[in-house]
């Protein structure tokens, strides 16, 4: 089976994100650069299929500027076997990003195409399904659960209040939801092993972004906290407070 | 006239979840500016009664797509069957939720009308005849104003944000079926069944109020003060990301940056200590409550009101109170 899993490189979440003097982008200096968590659990289901069924090669492909090859790293040092970069320094948007994906990946061949559900930067969850409709493939997105039988594969979608259970036929794309499984950490080995591992690029035409930010700021920051008290003694007071002043009970 | 504004609605077992009622509320209000008409469409199985209702809200036309295909969410027919739609309509600006479902559904929309899509927006205005979106990134740590550049305009709404317009009686849509243009053959990935999460559980992305418990919880069995004060208000439960690590909460109860961004009127954060990632996602809520023994911890500077104290007495008398 062939598996690919497409990944982004993201500013680690614990990242105190800074407004660039353009206000409309983020200032890079400082920024610690990851593998997007989301993606992680793609990167870990891919090699976890590989280990089950055998006979399995686990790619990875990511679009972006040169340093997006350290996030690249990261999941060939999970054990992923080789990588694509889609090199390109332009500034896109989900479409021209999926646009740019879906013309490298028509090029391959793969059973299985997975994402992360979202980049845990711009939190605008569209590329995986963006990809499907491109390829004209089955997409489940926000899936906690996969299991693979016989060309089939029995997905468990994440939805509010409960889970669907999706069947779908491969090749086919899916999108990973926090719980699909646990990430490894990578070993030592498979971190010198990835250092050694070449990163084809590619370089296919890039669209014109249809959405653009005209503006970043922070959001209003909160004022007038206060604290009600100390113990059991502030509760009745936190009550009236709720009640008569916020309006929120 | 201008062109029309479509809201796409979610109904789940026939009847419309309240995001719904939110997009189309925030459609009437996008339309009047415009100047224009507000269409909504729905689709499902057995629905035919449905539509109606969304005329109250301000809709002028209702189109349904009732098919026995969309008795649960199809990605597939429900593309195919909104894009035809779509396509006849014409529209200036399209609005769908911001819920999973329109998630899904919003960019193989896009990816077919070869436009923009917004997604969870917080705020929508016209500025100079193009659609502006205010959306958080970084799961809130910044808004960024987008500008959509080709039409449809289209932008997903966050839950819980857009108010809902007082139902007008005397106000009424035109209703009409719209043909489903697909075949068994044209669904590769298909639903088989729709499994319910813990008894009545309320969704933190939809919930009015929500308590939530991090590591000062101490262990997974003592969640159940944390249900009971929930109980009582009717709130859902939401849990740090520290708590899910540990697996005392399940993943879908995670509040933060790698889990669920709410918006409640009321947020009351039980033994949590505030972590960045944490912050980012719940810091649009309204009211803010925060509960913790250490009077030092980042939580207070974001709370509206905070008790220094020691939850396992202060969340009980609060349930009691």
């Amino acid at each position: 089976m062939n598996i690919l899993v497409c990944i982004k490189q993201v500013p680690d979440t614990e990242t105190r994100i800074k407004i660039a003097d353009d206000k409309k982008s983020i200032d890079p200096t400082d920024i610690n650069w990851i593998l997007n968590p989301y993606d992680e659990y793609a990167v870990e289901e891919a090699l976890q299929i590989k280990e089950k069924l055998g006979n399995t090669t686990v790619n990875v492909i990511s679009v972006g500027p040169d340093r997006t090859v350290s996030a690249i790293r990261s999941a060939l040092a999970m054990g992923a076997d080789e990588a694509v970069l889609v090199k390109t320094d332009q500034v896109l948007d989900s479409l021209a990003t999926a646009k740019a994906l879906a013309a490298a990946i028509k090029e391959m061949e793969y059973d299985l195409i997975l994402f992360g559900k979202q980049g845990v930067d711009d939190d605008n969850l569209q590329v995986g399904p963006m990809v499907a409709e491109l390829l004209n493939m089955p997409c489940v997105t926000f899936i906690s659960e996969l299991n693979l039988e016989n060309g089939k594969a029995t997905a468990k979608r994440e939805i509010e209040g409960g889970y669907e259970v999706v069947k779908a036929t491969l090749p086919a794309i899916f999108t990973a939801e926090k719980g699909l499984n646990e990430p490894r950490y990578p070993a030592l080995r498979g971190i010198m092993m990835a250092k050694k591992k070449t990163i084809q690029e590619k370089q296919v035409e890039i669209d014109s972004p249809k959405i653009e930010i005209v503006n970043v700021e922070y959001p209003p920051t909160r004022e007038g906290g206060q604290i009600v008290g100390e113990g059991i003694d502030a509760v009745p007071e936190l009550v009236r407070l709720l009640r008569e002043e916020a309006k929120a009970i | 006239m201008s062109k029309p504004v479509l809201a796409i609605t979610e109904q789940r077992n026939g009847n419309f979840r309240k995001v719904s009622f939110e997009v189309v509320s925030e459609g009437r209000r996008i339309a009047d500016q415009l100047g224009s008409e507000l269409i909504a469409i729905v689709l499902g199985a057995g629905i035919n009664g449905l539509g109606a209702e969304l005329g109250k809200y301000g809709a002028n036309k209702v189109l349904i797509g009732d098919n026995e295909f969309f008795k649960n969410y199809s990605a597939e027919g429900y593309t195919k069957t909104i894009v035809e739609a779509i396509k006849k309509i014409d529209p200036e600006i399209i609005l769908l939720p911001a819920s999973n479902f329109g998630k899904d559904l919003g960019p193989r929309l896009a990816v077919h009308l070869d436009v923009g899509l917004a997604t969870d927006c917080v705020a929508i205005k016209l500025e100079n005849g193009k659609l502006h979106a205010m959306r958080p990134m970084f799961a809130g740590k910044v808004l960024a104003e987008h500008q959509l550049n080709a039409v449809p305009y289209m932008a997903s709404l966050r839950p819980n944000i857009f108010p809902v317009l007082e139902p007008d009686e005397s106000k009424s849509a035109t209703v009409e079926q719209i043909s489903v243009p697909i075949s068994s053959s044209d669904l590769k990935a298909i639903v088989k069944d729709f499994i319910t999460g813990e008894g009545g559980k309320i969704e933190l992305t939809e919930a009015d109020i929500i308590v939530s418990g991090g590591r000062g919880m101490k262990g997974p069995e003592n969640y159940k003060i944390i249900e009971e004060l929930a109980d009582v208000l009717g709130a859902a439960v939401g849990a740090s990301r520290s708590a899910v690590d540990a697996g005392w909460r399940p993943h879908s109860d995670q509040v933060g940056q790698t889990g669920k961004t709410v918006s409640p009127n009321l947020y009351i954060a039980c033994g949590i200590s505030g972590a960045i990632q944490h912050l980012a996602g719940m810091s649009s809520s309204k009211c803010i409550v925060a509960i913790n023994k250490d009077p030092e911890a980042p939580i207070f500077q974001r709370a509206d009101y905070g008790i220094v104290g020691d939850l396992f007495e202060v969340v009980p008398k609060l349930t009691e109170e």
